[in-house]
């Protein structure tokens, strides 16, 4: 049998049954039924990465394929990359399908009906290979993660947090539209290869492609929240239940970098080749700004969950810069991180989950010392935030140095610095946090001082109990172990640095899809390691976050005048980007209009 | 023809984004997500449209007659479907909203600053 239609089949298939099926089905035959579709799911893509290592697969839907030039026909277009990335959908799906069990109180089948789809979209995004269907994934992605981070219908911040994230990627949606519009009046196909060949003999240079690919990529880049786009994702994430958290936080946004990668290098890449250097640049720049916007937002946060949400934008920052160096290592290195960064990152939000779950809040200063009845939680929590300044041996780690390599052979030393100060600030922001829940630390009359989201989070469960279940312990301390086993046991990282090899091998690609003559060999790519300057940039990093969020608990530590220099500074550095933040929808459309300009602008001048 | 039909998606497109940004009401802001969505149409119809050729209906014609291109025709209907989903939601989101605070003025509703 076929397997390369099932992890979207199956997932779509067993939404339609839960739904039909509610009446017959208990809560947990619900739950049961949900977690079995997941790991199947995980199954079938791990098989789906062993059958394709060797050489890609290409599946027609219903046998349709191009004859010549005619556009007819969906393919997927299955490489490990894109088989791996839905293998770690469908594992932080079985993960945030666990959670829920012991999660919610009352919940229905259309909940796990829609988590379902939402993980079909995402494998399907995936997989595809053709651009109107990668908007049609992309489109029902964004409208099951709208109903998902808006389920809590009775209350005002997941309505709210919804309302922005549905009108964003919408928005971005049609401008994405509009590409593929514009790509198909130039070309005539819609299939990756197809366009890619077509574009790449159209000699005639005009400045209707860049365009056409910033349209293109700009519905991609709101999903991925690259500055200036990213400000719905913290207001989805702070909303939504806890275990759709972990998908947005942890798959769902890295799949916007995925696109953009995936349209780079699959269609655009040949025809584009003239414009490699500004597009390097303006990615870098794009990448850069949102890590630090990202991560000094995120210092700035109280409420837990929507700290975590900026982290998120400051890591997939990271992300962008290493596919924006435009070299397989660096590629590899963002595929490295996007696995570490997507468990450790899901484990955090489990532990936020958790938090909320028994105390009714996740603000710092309401649960200063609550968290003292749940020491475990607290050193899951630290290891957590320790896993976000890359430690060794945790997958984000290897990728961030492959990254930090790659851009240090093309002379971009300072990107070291930005990966520094992204790991610094967020890891001490959460380090923080667990310090003063936990361990009672710092001085409770801050509390008024600092104003913050006010969303205020309804507890999502009823009873809780006394222990925190172990269906949500379990997950997060097994996620953070498989960031840290993953790259030693499956050999990952030589892998990964093969795979961008042949992801970037734009023609080869074509080849295999339109098989016109015999796929080119793979290049066997040269193994490289981290070198013991890395382990010890990465310690000290974790060091000085640590030293960074006791600072921030102690301030007077430093004696009363320094502290009240630094706390001004800080105040002058987080009011621009607070005061950026307004959550008001009309504000992000004007941004989002702003930053398209200004990037288009960029790719038009150079 | 074409170069008005270009004309016009890209002012549809550019004057549903200005009315998202300065809108006061939010079913207001949802039609002018629709606008921008009309943009989208406008432009695969342009895309498509040969001078008077037929429709694409392919019963009874000359088998090498030009029509006019289906394909656009049915990524159009696709993102009809798409998109009415997508509307949907959010006006229910906003009957919901509406519910909760008693206001539909996007100023008014504001827990996500800063």
């Amino acid at each position: 049998m076929d397997l390369a239609p099932l992890p979207v089949t199956v997932p779509l298939l067993m939404a339609a049954v839960l739904v039909g099926a509610a009446p017959l089905l208990s809560r947990r035959m619900l739950d049961a039924l949900a977690c079995l579709t997941a790991a199947c799911n995980l199954a079938v893509c791990t098989l789906l990465i062993l059958q394709t290592a060797a050489a890609p697969r290409v599946y027609w839907f219903g046998s349709w394929r191009p004859v010549g030039r005619f556009p007819i026909g969906i393919s997927f277009v299955i490489d490990p990359m894109g088989a791996g990335l839905a293998a770690l959908v469908s594992l932080l799906m079985l993960a945030a399908l666990v959670v829920s069990w012991a999660y919610f109180e009352s919940v229905k089948s259309l909940y796990h009906a829609i988590m379902l789809v939402f993980l079909a979209a995402m494998c399907g995004l995936c997989l595809t290979g053709d651009l109107f269907n990668l908007f049609v994934w992309f489109e029902l992605m964004s409208a099951a993660g709208v109903t998902l981070s808006g389920y809590k219908v009775d209350e005002t911040g997941p309505l709210q947090g919804a309302l922005n994230f549905a009108v964003m990627n919408t928005l971005g949606a049609y401008l994405s539209l509009t590409g593929v519009a514009l790509v198909y009046a130039k070309t005539g196909a819609l299939n990756f290869a197809q366009v890619g060949v077509a574009l790449a003999a159209d000699t005639s240079h005009d400045v209707l492609l860049p365009i056409a690919f910033l349209f293109l990529i700009s519905g991609f880049l709101v999903k991925a929240a690259a500055f200036p786009f990213h400000f719905w994702l913290a207001d989805a994430h702070a909303a939504a239940p806890t275990p759709v958290c972990i998908l947005f936080s942890g798959v769902m946004v890295e799949l916007g970098v995925y696109a953009v990668a995936r349209l780079y290098w699959a269609v655009f890449a040949p025809a584009l080749v003239a414009l490699d250097t500004p597009l390097q640049g303006l990615l870098l720049a794009i990448g850069t700004l949102t890590a630090l916007v990202g991560a000094v937002a995120c210092f700035g946060q109280r409420h837990l969950k929507r700290l975590l949400a900026f982290s998120t934008i400051s890591h997939v920052g990271l992300m962008i810069i290493g596919c924006g160096l435009l070299t397989p290592h660096a590629l590899a290195g963002s595929g490295l991180y996007v696995v570490g960064h997507g468990m450790v990152k899901a484990s955090l939000f489990i532990c936020a989950g958790i938090l909320l779950n028994r105390f009714e809040s996740v603000d710092e200063f309401e649960l200063q010392g609550a968290g003292r009845q749940i020491p475990a939680v607290g050193l899951l929590m630290a290891l957590g935030a320790f896993g976000l300044t890359s430690l060794p041996p945790l997958a984000n780690f290897f990728g961030e140095s492959l990254i930090d390599q790659s851009a240090r052979r093309l002379g971009f030393e300072w990107i070291s610095i930005v990966f520094m100060l992204a790991g610094l600030l967020t890891a001490g922001a959460v380090l923080r946090v667990t310090g003063r829940i936990f361990l009672g630390w710092g001085h409770e009359h801050e509390a008024t001082s600092r104003g913050s989201c006010k969303v205020a989070l309804k507890r999502e469960m009823h009873s809780p109990s006394r222990k925190p279940p172990l269906t949500m312990v379990l997950p997060a301390l097994l996620l953070l172990v498989a960031a840290g086993v993953v790259v030693p046991a499956a050999d990952l990282g030589r892998r990964m640095l093969g795979e961008a090899h042949a992801f970037q091998d734009t023609r080869g690609y074509w080849q295999r899809v339109l098989q016109e003559g015999p796929p080119p060999p793979q290049k066997a790519a040269e193994p490289v390691g981290p070198s013991a300057r890395d382990i010890g940039r990465q310690a000290g990093v974790a060091l000085a976050a640590l030293a960074v969020a006791l600072l921030a608990l102690f301030p007077r530590a430093l004696g009363n005048p320094a502290a009240r220099i630094g706390g001004a500074i800080l105040v002058g550095i987080f009011k621009p980007i607070r005061l950026m933040h307004s959550g008001r929808i009309g504000d992000y459309v004007a941004w989002f209009v702003l930053g398209i300009a200004s990037y288009g602008l960029i790719l038009a001048l150079a | 023809m074409s170069t008005v039909g270009y004309v016009v998606a890209a002012w549809l497109f550019v004057i549903g984004a200005y009315g998202i940004a300065s809108s006061r009401h939010l079913v207001h802001l949802c039609l002018c997500l629709a606008v921008v969505q009309a943009s989208t149409y406008v432009l695969l119809a342009v895309i498509g449209y040969r001078p008077d050729a037929p429709a694409p209906i392919l019963i009874g014609i000359k088998p090498d007659a030009q029509t006019v291109d289906p394909v656009v025709q049915a990524l159009m209907l696709t993102d009809i479907v798409v998109e009415a989903t997508v509307l949907a939601l959010l006006l229910s989101l906003i009957v919901q909203i509406d519910r909760r605070t008693g206001s539909v003025d996007p100023d008014e509703v504001d827990l996500m600053r800063g």
